[in-house]
């Protein structure tokens, strides 16, 4: 690392302030721990938390995944999803935020307002029962789905959207999602195509093309590219919101961490594993972000 | 001449929001005519010429390019924009594209035409504009001169009947500026009707037609260049030609 004029100089030694904050962290730490120890009687039971990870399934003779990690893979497969369907309505509403057609343009503002001025709960409320919902019996989504659950190649849909059965649920958790994120997505992608030199349209339109055209040859190609970090960063924050789609009973970590809590009483194991889980995730997201960041340049 | 104008200027008016722009512009165009604008700065030069392709739309006043009237409907918009070629003082070439890309999307996506032939076509020009061997890389790897002469080219694969330069050489180093000149100049003689904006004097002197200067949003004179430059009319025309020759 360079040591410019520019740079914060990153003290390697501690300080005297650093040691009383640590000091105080220290103390608060030990307090809660007190609390939890001493007043409530806490009786801590780690051991009973592997098994709800992975456990050993006899009938199949191999190890199978239980259920704190079919929540975190199906936290992984809803994020996944909603971040595609996220990344594609959030672009059409970054093109309609830009459009030249005012109406377009006014729907678009409504809707991100909306989404922004509404706590996600709520949200997540009124498009599960006003849309999800509706949108699952208009198409008639669970019929299909048994029927996929009992048919052939019933594994590889279970790959993507897990067990086929809950297919209903989990799409409306990505559905859900995805409509919320993407506002945030939106707005990132607005701020891509704003970001392009006003040259570059006008050399478009100097060649004749079509405002569709112009977007799909030379704005978003070059937007994409630019947005590429935000969205990755969106993408975090997803996973982690991913946790509200619990409310609509979609079977993801939280979801099972609830259930794994009612049954078991162990609350602080299971919570804190939880917070590992998503941490770990969201984690290991940055770093592989961060690396490709630096690959790119 | 006797044939109808390809781009019919009459009184022609621009407003930026209370700034009167250009005020009440007339000029004919005749097909094959080189015309050289210059003028101060501000003087409403590239307003003028961007209104030939509508990158600005005009206030009032009438502008006819090769037959059609521009006005609010986009597809003759679009029309005209394929007869009218416009290079920028920017270059404003893709970047995210390869040479050969630049020179191909239009033809292309507006044009319709075969991607072959539009790389044939492509390549043709990048001969003509003297780098054929820079197909391949992106406007970044090239010098400015370069880009310059693949903006030209770019426009030029449209097959456009007008070209419109909007001070293609003031970006441009010393040494880069004769480069692009001479492309202009070889391309003069193949009886391509021209509208440049320029202060390189040299140049208008080789191959204008007809000079115009402009100033505050006027045009404040019209001359063949012998005239032009020898014995202007107007007090304002022959100032500014004094100071930019000076040099
Ligand atoms: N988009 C714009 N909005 C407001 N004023 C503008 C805009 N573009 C140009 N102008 C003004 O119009 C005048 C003419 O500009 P321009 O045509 O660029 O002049 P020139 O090319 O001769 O230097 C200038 O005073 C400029 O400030
Ligand atoms: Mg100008």
């Amino acid at each position: 690392m360079k040591r410019g004029a520019g740079t914060v100089r990153r003290l390697r030694k501690l300080h005297w302030a650093d040691w009383a904050i640590l000091a105080l962290l220290g103390l608060f730490f030990g307090y809660v721990w007190f609390q939890i120890d001493g007043t409530l009687k806490y009786k801590w039971r780690w051991e009973i938390i592997p098994q709800y990870l992975f456990r050993y399934d006899e009938e199949q003779g191999r190890w199978v995944a239980n259920i704190l990690m079919q929540g975190l893979i199906n936290t992984v497969r809803i994020s996944v999803l909603a971040g595609l369907l996220a990344l594609v309505l959030g672009t059409a509403l970054g093109l309609a935020r830009v459009a030249q057609n005012l109406t377009i343009r006014m729907l678009a503002r409504t809707y991100l307002e909306f989404l922004r001025n509404i706590p996600a709960v709520v949200v997540i409320f009124i498009f599960y029962f006003f849309l999800s919902e509706q949108l699952i019996a208009a198409f008639r989504i669970e019929a299909w789905a048994r029927g996929i659950a009992r048919g052939e190649n019933a594994w590889i849909w279970e790959l993507f959207f897990g067990d086929m059965r809950r297919f209903p649920s989990l799409i409306s958790g990505i559905v859900v999602l995805a409509l919320f994120e993407s506002a945030f997505v939106g707005e990132i992608v607005r701020a891509g195509i704003q970001s392009i030199p006003r040259g570059q349209r006008e050399a478009a339109q100097a060649i004749g093309m079509t405002w569709a055209d112009e977007m799909r040859f030379v704005v978003l190609p070059q937007a994409m590219r630019k947005v590429v970090p935000p969205l990755a960063n969106e993408f975090i924050a997803l996973v982690k919101n991913s946790a509200i789609v619990s409310l609509i009973s979609v079977h993801d970590l939280t979801y099972k961490t609830v259930e794994l809590v009612s049954s078991t009483r162990a609350i602080f194991e299971a919570w804190i594993t939880t917070a590992v889980l998503y941490g770990g995730l969201c984690f290991l997201l940055s770093l592989l972000f961060r690396r490709f960041e630096r690959a790119e340049r | 001449m006797t044939a109808r104008p390809i781009i019919e200027i009459r009184g022609l008016g621009k407003f930026y929001d209370g700034f009167e722009a250009l005020k009440n512009i007339n000029l004919d165009v005749h097909s094959g005519e080189r015309i050289v604008i210059c003028g101060p700065s501000g003087s409403g030069k590239s307003t003028l010429i961007r209104c030939i392709n509508r990158l600005e739309e005009h206030t009032s006043g009438e502008l006819v390019v090769d037959g059609i009237e521009l006005g609010e409907d986009t597809k003759d918009i679009r029309a005209v924009r394929q007869e009218v070629g416009m290079v920028f003082q920017q270059f404003n070439l893709f970047p995210h594209l390869t040479v050969l890309e630049n020179l191909t999307i239009g033809p292309v996506r507006v044009r319709k035409i075969a991607k072959a032939e539009a790389e044939a076509r492509a390549r043709k020009y990048l001969e003509r504009v003297h780098i054929p061997e820079q197909a391949d890389k992106y406007p970044a790897q090239l010098s400015g001169g370069q880009q310059q002469r693949v903006a030209i080219a770019r426009s030029l694969c449209m097959e456009p009947r007008i070209m419109l330069f909007d001070e293609p050489t003031s970006a441009l180093d010393p040494e880069m500026i004769n480069e692009v000149l001479d492309v202009m100049v070889e391309l003069a003689g193949t009886g391509m009707t021209m509208i440049v904006v320029t202060h390189e004097m040299g140049f208008a002197r080789k191959v204008a037609d007809r000079m115009v200067f402009m100033e505050r949003g006027e045009i404040v004179e019209v001359a063949p260049p012998d005239v032009f430059f020898t014995a202007p009319k107007s007090e304002r025309c022959r100032a500014f030609l004094d100071q930019i020759l000076e040099h």
